[in-house]
């Protein structure tokens, strides 16, 4: 037997280190050769390590969460070769019995599980219940759990009573034979139970449940933390018609080739911060604090703020400029749902110059948006509503929608953060003026 | 009339019924209970109570009958007996009519007004019912639905004449030469047993492919043997076709061939449907499932205060089921915690032997996913069964692997009927083998049979 180390390949795009994310082994697992040992996180990309060679893992090198230098060694296997002698060497090495600390618990874990009862196949279960009467245990372990779905075992009169207080059986472990609940196991749900037994069903719970934070959500941990703490944020919220560009919207809709994308207000309001921008060309910029450098952009490159599984993602639509309203609707479409599905490209997560951030229906009245540094600008849209709009003789209903936006203060006056949005409400209102050059 | 304003009223004084009525009259709620007909419904009228007592009869019958031809082991000799049917009749309606007015009696006591009627629903919170002294409204604030169920009829064999139904077949003042039974279910075995022990030539036609399609084959094999020796022809597989030229029964047998079978009466007991016409279920337009009205595990319908018990909510379409529903509606009403929770709802034919299921079968055990242990008794190994002169049929019990706990009860046997509450009190315990083991069983009883198959399932049997 000898020894075969796995160092962290290296993963390309001149990365140094990697997030390790997911281990699908443990210590004492046999591996296949290409089985999959585990998997790390770069700049937004996940890399799979497969083993090379079959073995038994002993020894892992990192922990969910743990950040590892390219070639540095993550995992360990024992594998078959003639190699005694070296073995033995390293095995009185002080890194090996390292290693064997860590193999040493799990047999004491296993210990517990064989202690489920369960009876042989062919003999009377092992008084297991009568053990547990004998010894007194705490209250809380006595009792085997039950498996999800099976019904409480219990005799009529202890399901009337149980009915009558409000007591949920399949909370109340049984310590009877085949996990029965007898009135005992009653008595002691109620005495470690609330203190007032009337309404056993209401319990306070003391557990806390340790989520490592790892993966694309430690991302955007960090990046809304270097976002919150140096970019101080003004926050302007505008009130805007949509009635005119909703019917646009629906007519369009409803008169568009069977290949054309389905219009939501997205693609209006892109093309309506092209024109803005064009405008005051400071607010599609990257602001680069430390040299204290503007880059401003001439291209507009907008990042849409989307909820996929594994969390908040930011992918690109790029060079709006260029594209009309329908490209701009297909595009939004296709960089989501790629990045919804994991399939985003690395250009397409990067590269942003002003960011638009949209709940939906979920929208709400008002939000304050983060900005996606290093940009300066995020445009968030709120939930359209029918609202009364007096219009100097009657109210009328209109279809109102709020726009939360915030800015970078240092670079970005009041003032300015106010014309940008006057400019996308006076777009909006009128959108023939979205289509209209110059 | 004036109207009636209550709390609680039930629809149908049948065992359900009457059960809900009496119990919620105890709790002190204000209850009317509305029926057409006697309390007590299809089972003390025309239901389990006279079929049993006509079973009684034509097994008394029987023993003394068998001891005639000079059959008997025991030493007796007696003459050949006679049957007055109608006065067994007679017999048997006295016991139902003290049972009905027992059961009046017990309303009464219970403070529950009895409207004697017709009711029909009007909407969800009145009934109308048609009484001999004109119409009468009772407004309620919740209703318990008990109407039951009646005999299915075959339509090319409606009642009337010589094809009558279990009601009729109870009423029957001479016994009938020939009788054939449609239908092997218990209601037309036990009662076509009953016409072979007193004189009648019977023939049972089943569609099916055995008796009792139900139950499985183990359980109904001794039932099977016993009708052979009780000279009844079984004819299974077999469909029928009409009634023949000249009063008999025209069937296609199993090999595909036309009989024509002779026969005085004929029997059609192929099953029972759920009694949801005529009392303007229409108006309240509740869910249903299938034939049946939906309930929940609280009797509740889809409309809020109206619940439904007994054999118009499904099946199984037994008394039992209906009186504990009942109780639980009626405890629900008075502002009790209540749900139903109950493990097993056992089941008796009084065939001969008689069958008795409680909870599962190791077939419907392995459906249900369980790995499953089975320990069968036979009573040719008890000295209390031979004493009895009946050594045919078994107790059977059904435990999981895992725990032990028990699945399920059944038997078979002369007398096994008794034996039912061990069964399901077993079960409603969640006893495990080890329980029923180690409980003692008195000696000679059939009862120890239970004993040795849990003995047996553990694999330390004593008498086997």
């Amino acid at each position: 037997m000898s020894e075969h180390v796995i160092r962290l390949p290296d993963v390309g795009e001149g990365v140094a280190e990697a997030e390790l994310v997911e281990w699908h082994v443990k210590v004492g697992d046999l591996v296949r050769e290409d089985s999959l040992l585990g998997a790390v996180m770069t700049d937004k990309a996940t890399v799979e390590i497969p083993s090379p060679v079959e073995g038994e893992v002993v020894w892992l090198g990192a922990e969910v969460g743990d950040v590892v230098a390219v070639g540095s060694e993550i995992v360990r296997l024992k594998v078959a070769g003639e190699d005694s002698a070296a073995a033995d060497i390293e095995r009185s090495s002080p890194v090996v019995a390292a290693v064997e600390a860590q193999a040493l618990p799990q047999p004491v874990v296993k210990a517990p599980a064989s202690k489920v009862e369960a009876p042989a196949p062919d003999g009377p279960p092992r008084p297991v219940s009568q053990d547990r009467v004998a010894k007194p245990t705490s209250p809380l372990s006595r009792g085997a759990p039950r498996p999800e779905g099976e019904r409480p075992l219990a005799s009529p009169a202890v399901r009337l009573r149980a009915r009558e207080t409000g007591v949920d059986l399949r909370q109340v472990p049984g310590t009877g034979p085949g996990g029965r609940i007898t009135h005992d196991d009653l008595d002691a749900f109620f005495a470690r139970g609330p203190s007032d037994s009337r309404t056993p069903a209401l319990q306070a719970r003391t557990e806390v449940e340790d989520i490592k934070i790892v993966g694309l959500r430690r991302r955007i941990a960090e990046k809304m933390s270097v976002a919150h703490a140096r970019i101080p944020h003004i926050t302007y919220v505008e009130e805007i018609d949509v009635t005119a560009v909703e019917e646009l919207r629906a007519t369009l809709n409803r008169q568009k080739r069977q290949e054309q994308p389905k219009l939501t207000l997205l693609p209006f309001l892109m093309r309506a911060m092209v024109q803005a921008v064009a405008e005051q060309p400071h607010l599609n910029a990257l602001f680069d604090d430390e040299a204290g450098v503007l880059h401003q952009h001439a291209g507009v490159h907008i990042g849409i703020a989307t909820q996929t599984p594994s969390g908040l993602m930011v992918p690109v639509v790029r060079h709006v400029e260029a594209l009309d309203l329908w490209a701009c609707a297909a595009e939004v479409a296709r960089v989501a749902e790629a990045s919804r599905t994991g399939m985003a490209a690395r250009d397409e997560l990067t590269g942003s110059t002003i960011t638009i951030t949209s709940l939906g229906p979920m929208g709400g009245v008002v939000t304050t948006p983060i900005i996606n540094h290093p940009e300066v600008a995020i445009v968030g849209v709120n939930k359209i509503m029918v609202r009364p709009v007096w219009d100097g003789s009657a109210f009328a209903p209109r279809k109102m929608m709020n726009m939360s936006s915030s800015f970078d203060h240092r670079v970005v006056d009041g003032w300015d953060a106010a014309v940008f949005v006057q400019r996308l409400k006076a777009l909006l209102e009128a959108p023939a003026l979205i289509f209209i050059k110059g | 009339m004036k109207e009636i304003s209550c709390t609680l009223l039930v629809i149908g004084a049948g065992p359900g019924g009457y059960t809900c009525a009496i119990r919620a009259g105890q709790l002190g709620v204000d209850t009317v209970i509305v029926e057409a007909k006697k309390p007590g419904g299809t089972c003390l009228n025309i239901g389990c109570i006279p079929s049993k007592a006509l079973i009684h009869a034509a097994n008394e019958f029987r023993t003394i009958a068998e001891i005639a031809t000079g059959g008997s082991r025991l030493g007796i000799a007696v003459g050949r007996p006679e049957l007055d049917l109608s006065k067994a009749v007679a017999w048997k309606d006295g016991i139902v009519a003290r049972l009905t007015s027992g059961v009046s009696g017990l309303l009464k006591r219970s403070k529950v007004k009895i409207v004697e009627g017709w009711a029909r629903f009007r909407d969800g919170k009145t009934v109308e019912v048609e009484t001999e002294l004109g119409l009468q409204v009772i407004r309620f604030e919740q209703v318990v639905i008990a109407t039951g169920s009646e005999p299915v009829d075959l339509p090319f064999l409606p009642f009337g004449g010589p094809i009558i139904s279990s009601t009729g077949a109870l009423e029957l003042k001479e016994v009938p030469g020939s009788l054939v039974v449609v239908g092997a279910g218990y209601i037309g075995l036990e009662l076509g047993t009953a016409f072979a022990k007193i004189g009648s030539a019977v023939t049972v036609v089943e569609a099916q492919a055995h008796i009792l399609p139900h139950y499985d084959v183990e359980l109904t094999r001794p039932v099977a043997k016993r009708l052979g020796e009780l000279g009844i022809a079984v004819l299974t597989g077999a469909r029928v076709k009409g009634p023949g030229p000249d009063g008999g029964l025209s069937i296609e047998a199993a090999d595909g061939t036309t009989r024509r079978l002779a026969a005085d009466r004929i029997l059609v007991t192929v099953g029972r449907k759920p009694f949801t016409q005529g009392w303007g279920l229409d108006q309240i337009d509740l869910e249903m499932e299938g034939p049946f009205i939906r309930i929940d595990d609280r009797c509740r319908t889809s409309m809020r205060g109206v619940y439904a018990i007994g054999d118009v909510t499904g099946e199984p379409m037994l008394a039992h089921r209906a009186m504990a529903q009942g109780e639980m509606v009626a405890e629900i009403v008075a502002g009790h915690k209540r749900a139903w929770d109950r493990v097993s709802i056992p089941a008796v034919c009084f065939t001969d032997p008689e069958i008795v299921t409680a909870g599962l079968s190791p077939e419907d055990a392995k459906v249900a996913g369980h790995d499953v242990k089975v320990g069968l008794f036979p009573f040719q190994a008890s000295g209390r069964a031979m004493t009895l002169e009946r050594g045919d049929g078994f107790i059977r019990i059904v435990a999981r692997a895992d725990n032990h706990v028990l699945l399920g009860i059944q038997g078979v046997g002369a007398g096994v009927a008794e034996l039912s509450a061990s069964f399901s009190l077993a079960l409603e315990m969640g006893a495990r083998l080890e329980d029923v083991a180690e409980t003692v069983h008195a000696h000679p009883t059939l009862s120890e049979g239970i004993l040795e198959a849990a003995l047996k399932a553990l694999a330390r049997p004593i008498h086997v």
